[in-house]
């Protein structure tokens, strides 16, 4: 389906505009615009699956020797290391790595003889579940609050809370999250004695680590907003606005928030990429079950199939976080489909 | 000039941030000399709470953990800076040169930087770093390289921003080679934002080098920087919690003294984020005076604007404006006409004083706080840009119908049917079709005309008009004018029309107020105005700014210079 609409756009580039149905679509906003995103996901894809097979052999360390477990004789190193597929010419490898990826087998756990795949699936709900939370609870705070501050300091009011709100984030964002993490393991399950420190088991254990998560990026997004919102109130339109007298509330809904959405979102989806990266971190602190706690672990294993496993899944979740941000700013606001204004 | 620019620079966060650092910096080179037996010895009492031997205890093997977190800040400033310049330098080169290259180039290579951005830099870093086995240098390189994407991404950025402005336009056009336009032209305009994110970088890389540590995959023993003593806490956390306050202060001071400084630099590199001085007071002086007899419909008297505590923009404005009449306030920018008419329409700006022995519209107190849906109703407001005066992300239709919904409590069928033939009554072609639009796709006069429209709904009484002419080429500004003289023809709606356009005015209003520097120094009539029978030499001025003045033409005649200023 994509193969032959990618061929037909190249052999008549943007011509034939008035043409029978198919040309109309091929000249669609939407068209170049989902063709320009699936490209760069197919690009992703093919740079992450040569990335992580040149990459991961190059960590230190001769997996079969580790796999073969301590002691182990030169002679079952050796059928360990066929057994692995590691006494193949490096193209034999690549091609059984490439194929395998497309019938999403990555391939079995150097170390336990897992099938990686079920052990990404089994550990991503964790991941997902913590950094999904987390930027919901980012957008849930950090929009209000930054709308609100933008619109009580408007015009130089209030300096007080102008220093305070700039004091406040800039102190909780120079917070890293393992920082926090460790800080909110003391406060609360250490001294408090309220919640869990570590494990994941049942609802309460989720607090720390997505709290840990959580509050620099709230801190970046407010600022962010509260920034955006300044700028929005300056607007001509808001004064429009104002002159049809609207409510204080209408206009903020209606007028602002809108126009903050482009940024907002779009920030939001880098940080929610980053949170994957984060989430190594804490996931090591609160002893989490996830994809980081995972990668960590097997790069200290040396277990390739399980490193290369995660990356890829990583890399192309963040990518896709990017696209599918992309798409909803599209939806709410065709203009961001690009190339396609009319000015 | 320049005395100012240190001042604004020497903010107080920029200070406190500068200070931190230098404390930072002299910590780095004297603590690792002066303290580094008292960090590397080897005590008897490990794992001790604070005492005054050691405030902030002692780690498993007996180190003391408070001169330790100082020694560490040596080697972790170092692996900080490094890792910050890898990034920066690199990012910088590659970013210029995805530049360099040709558009096909340019764009297969943003969209694999835009992957690599996204992808989380931790990881990237961590295999970067188990690659080269765990350590202090291969923790800067690991977080050094992983950030080149972002810089050069940033960087490319501003290379194709910077590449559009008009000397690197005219230096390509000169013949200059891309090499030496990029050194030469573009890389001193790109500098200022490239070394405020630098320190962002900065800040960012001494997180995550400190992260590598934390999770044991960088710095390793005997060597220590903030991050491992962190890890070692982790430990330890349940019975010596205060293990981990030495070395997570430390980081959190550096960050935050990078952030603090990054911040100040940002702001002053983008006065729009300066704050604005002074708070907003509305004083009322008077309350409403007894208008009984009082004919006119908006009444001002002794209107004073001025910044609070400071200067005053608007020195004792009286004026009248009758039922259906017509008035003009002119004079250059900066005369103070719009804080006047915006104070008669109930939209004083935000941050300024105003009082006023009278300020009424009707009878309605404008300096108290009239009924909003009143407001509406009897006030309409036409403003100057209509490229900016409609909400780019909303359609027409929800905009323009915005008055009659809210206030007027009609449904949005209603709504749009007054609305539609509102603007079938200023010529728009295909209402409905446009009212399905974006302020975009319409042109700069048809969304003035929908503008005007808008205000014509409500049947005001008053239409306060801020320069609507003057955004607009000169056809569509007689087009436009010609729909005032429509609707005053028509509806007889008075009106209080800001221009500096003397043929706009002279068209159109039955009285001119002409202003300079907040006070009204000469009221005319249409017909004197006409006739050149001005005393005042500030409007002798103004007309003779005016050097092609068609009576009965349209005010296109009066041309471009006919616009003062």
């Amino acid at each position: 389906m994509t193969s032959t609409l990618v061929s037909d756009a190249n052999r008549t580039p943007g011509t034939n505009a008035g043409g029978p149905v198919p040309m109309r679509l091929l000249n669609h906003p939407w068209t170049a615009f989902v063709l320009r995103r699936a490209g760069g996901l197919l690009l992703s894809f093919l740079v992450l699956t040569i990335v992580t097979f040149v990459i991961v052999p190059l960590i230190p360390g001769d997996p079969a020797v580790i796999a073969a477990g301590e002691g182990a004789s030169a002679d079952k190193i050796q059928s360990v290391r066929s057994e692995l597929g590691l006494d193949q010419p490096l193209l034999v490898q690549f091609l059984n790595y490439f194929t395998g990826i497309l019938r999403l087998d990555i391939g079995t756990s150097f170390i336990s003889g897992d099938n990686v795949s079920t052990m990404i699936a089994n550990r991503f709900p964790y991941t997902a579940e913590i950094a999904l939370l987390a930027i919901g609870m980012v957008l849930l705070i950090a929009v209000p609050v930054g709308m609100s501050v933008a619109v009580l300091t408007n015009g130089g009011r209030r300096p007080w809370l102008d220093s305070m709100f700039n004091v406040l984030t800039s102190l909780f964002y120079s917070v890293p999250q393992y920082v926090m993490a460790t800080l909110l393991v003391t406060v609360f399950a250490v001294s408090l004695r309220l919640l869990p420190a570590a494990g994941a088991a049942g609802p309460t254990s989720l607090i720390l680590p997505t709290a840990a998560l959580m509050i620099g990026p709230s801190c970046v997004i407010a600022r962010v907003v509260r920034r955006e919102t300044a700028v929005v109130l300056d607007k001509d339109y808001i004064r429009t606005a104002r002159g049809w007298r609207l409510s204080a509330f209408r206009t903020h809904i209606r007028y602002v928030l809108p126009n903050l959405i482009t940024t907002t979102l779009t920030l939001s989806g880098l940080i929610l990429a980053a949170q994957l990266g984060g989430a190594v971190v804490i996931e090591t602190v609160f002893a989490w079950p996830g994809l980081g706690q995972g990668i960590v672990n097997a790069i200290l294993q040396r277990d390739y199939p399980v490193i290369r496993g995660i990356i890829m899944v990583l890399g192309l979740l963040a990518t896709l976080i990017i696209v599918i941000v992309d798409v909803v700013l599209a939806v709410i606001d065709p203009r961001n489909l690009g190339g396609g204004t009319h000015e | 000039m320049n005395s100012k620019k240190v001042r604004a620079l020497l903010s107080p966060s920029m200070i406190g941030g500068i200070t931190i650092l230098l404390l930072l910096v002299l910590t780095a080179v004297v603590a690792p000399m002066t303290m580094s037996t008292a960090a590397n010895s080897l005590t008897p009492d490990a794992g001790a709470g604070p005492s005054p031997a050691h405030w902030l205890g002692t780690d498993d093997l007996g180190h003391d953990l408070f001169s330790r977190s100082l020694v560490a800040t040596r080697l972790t400033l170092l692996m900080a800076s490094g890792a910050a310049t890898i990034s920066v330098a690199s990012g910088i080169v590659v970013g210029l040169a995805i530049w360099l290259a040709g558009p096909r180039i340019r764009e297969a290579a943003l969209r694999v930087l835009e992957t690599a951005v996204a992808y989380p830099s931790l990881i990237f870093a961590l295999v970067i770093a188990a690659i080269l086995q765990p350590g202090a240098t291969s923790s800067v390189v690991a977080i050094g390289v992983a950030g080149i994407p972002g810089f050069a991404r940033i960087t490319a950025n501003l290379a194709s921003a910077v590449s559009r402005s008009d000397f690197v336009v005219t230096a390509r056009l000169l013949g200059v080679s891309p090499l030496r336009i990029a050194s030469r032209h573009m890389l001193p305009n790109m500098a200022e934002p490239l070394l405020i994110l630098s320190a962002t970088v900065f800040s960012l890389s001494l997180v995550e080098i400190s992260a590598l540590s934390f999770i044991g995959l960088g710095v390793q023993a005997p060597d220590y920087d903030f991050g491992r003593p962190l890890n070692d806490s982790l430990n330890a956390l349940y019975t010596q919690p205060i293990q981990a306050v030495g070395p997570s202060a430390m980081i959190v001071l550096t960050g935050l003294a990078a952030m603090l400084v990054g911040d100040s630099l940002a702001a002053n590199a983008n006065p729009r984020t300066k704050r604005r001085q002074g708070p907003r007071s509305l004083a009322a002086k008077q309350t409403l005076a007894n208008d009984a007899g009082d004919q006119a419909l908006v009444r001002v008297d002794n209107l004073r604007i001025g910044i609070p505590g400071g200067t005053e923009l608007i020195k004792g404005v009286s004026f009248t404006i009758k039922p259906g009449e017509v008035v003009a306030l002119v004079g250059e920018s900066g005369s103070g006409k719009s804080l006047t008419a915006m104070a008669v329409a109930g939209l004083p700006a935000e941050g300024l004083s105003l009082s006023a022995d009278l300020l009424r519209v009707g009878n309605m107190n404008m300096l108290g706080r009239p009924d909003q849906a009143r407001l509406a109703k009897e006030i309409s407001v036409v403003y100057q840009d209509p490229g900016t005066t409609f909400n780019p992300s909303l359609r027409m239709g929800a905009q323009l119908t915005e008055v009659l919904r809210t206030h007027l409590r009609l449904s949005r069928a209603e709504a749009r049917q007054r609305v539609i033939e509102a603007l079938e009554a200023v010529n728009i072609s295909r209402p409905a079709e446009r009212l399905r639009q974006h302020p975009h796709e319409l042109s700069g006069g048809m969304r003035q005309r929908a503008m005007i429209a808008s205000s014509m709904v409500v049947s005001p009484a008053l239409i306060v008009a801020d320069e609507p002419t003057t955004a607009l080429d000169v056809t569509v500004q007689a087009e436009v004018v010609r729909e005032f003289r429509r609707i005053h023809r028509e509806n007889s709606t008075a009106m209080l029309f800001i221009s500096h356009d003397l043929g706009v005015v002279q068209e159109l209003c039955d009285t001119v107020l002409v202003m300079k520097s907040g006070e009204i120094v000469e009221r005319l009539t249409a017909v004197e105005l006409k006739n050149r029978d001005v005393n005042h030499p500030y409007t002798k001025s103004l007309l003779a700014a005016v050097p092609v003045l068609q009576i009965s033409g349209a005010p296109a005649m009066a041309g471009e210079q006919g616009k003062l200023q």
